[in-house]
């Protein structure tokens, strides 16, 4: 019985890990918390590979945290506040970045990508919608059959 | 023509993940150039370490370049480039300015003593607001500052006698040319 307990008990153990990765800032009221988690989850913690913000638990992540919630207090806007860490750490702090003709790419590759698929596409479409009434009589024309 | 053009497409595909590839190993993906170079360094006013009635703002040490290396005696890295510090760079014979960051001055003042204090002074900065200013985040990073406060480079990460001669060398020839 007293083993299961233990087991049940380091079952619980993980969850700590979870209960530590935040600590609890005095927020006035829900609306600037969920304004708070908004803005942190779309800003890129410098010092780790790929987390947010608001998910990091790395010391800078923390830091930049206060340094976000003392800013709301003071009243600064979302711009401001995103503003003062590009300022520091670059654009590599926004998950989002501004479009700009270096980003050109980043953000309308895939719609390039995509509309020379189309256009490949239709072109195939065409073509064998014009020659499927020859092919259908000549069997063993195998041009185009992938 | 059409028959290729699958294999023109995957050939484009193999070229672009290539690239990611190679992209991805060629890159420190923890480098983060910082937007502070050829911009003035933030102003600061930091406490000495040892001596908290003491200290040092960015005023105080215009005039001449300096070196400004963060370090934490938590920071395994900067056990690492330690005997460079000491070394390849105390020869170029700039100021070494050691920026205590996020530490308890207690245990940095037993890690100097132990390791050996290569700075000229040592400021404590330690909340990390003043690292924050200066797009710090983490530990070892070393800044070149020149006499006018204007911070000229940046290195992330432990310095290596590969970094002095290929990185601070030039910068540092770069700055005599400038200013003779």
């Amino acid at each position: 019985m007293r083993r299961i307990g233990l087991l049940a008990l380091l079952c619980l153990l993980p969850l700590l890990a979870i209960a530590q990765a935040i600590q609890p800032l005095p927020f006035h009221d829900r609306a600037e918390e969920v304004r708070f988690q908004k803005l942190s989850a779309e800003l890129r913690c410098p010092m780790c590979q790929n987390e947010t913000l608001a998910d990091s638990n790395a010391p800078i992540a923390h830091d930049l945290r206060r340094q976000i919630f003392e800013m709301m207090q003071a009243g600064k806007s979302d711009a401001e506040i995103k503003a003062y860490l590009v300022d520091r750490y670059s654009d590599f702090v926004l998950y989002k970045p501004p479009v700009e003709p270096k980003t050109w790419l980043l953000w309308f590759g895939p719609l390039v990508v995509l509309v020379l698929g189309g256009l490949v596409v239709a072109v195939q479409v065409r073509r064998r919608a014009r020659t499927a009434p020859a092919t259908t009589a000549a069997a063993n024309d195998t041009e185009d059959d992938w | 023509m059409s028959r290729f053009l699958p294999l023109i497409a995957f050939g484009l595909l193999v070229a672009l993940f290539g690239f990611g590839i190679w992209w991805n190993t060629a890159h420190d993906q923890h480098d983060i150039v910082s937007p502070l170079i050829n911009k003035p360094a933030p102003a600061f006013a930091l406490p000495v370490l040892g001596d908290d009635t003491r200290k040092v703002d960015k005023q105080s040490l215009l005039g001449k370049p300096y070196f400004l290396n963060v370090f934490g005696s938590w920071c395994i890295e900067c056990v690492h480039e330690h005997p460079v510090l000491s070394g390849e760079v105390k020869q170029l014979g700039l100021p070494l300015v050691g920026f205590n960051y996020k530490d308890d001055p207690q245990d940095a003042t037993a890690w100097l003593a132990e390791h050996g204090n290569p700075f000229d002074v040592v400021i404590v900065d330690r909340d990390g607001r003043a690292g924050i200013d200066f797009g710090v985040y983490g530990a070892p990073e070393t800044f070149l500052i020149d006499g006018k406060g204007v911070i000229r480079y940046k290195h992330v990460g432990p310095i290596t006698p590969d970094v002095v001669a290929n990185e601070f060398r030039p910068a540092l020839a770069a700055l005599a040319k400038e200013s003779p």
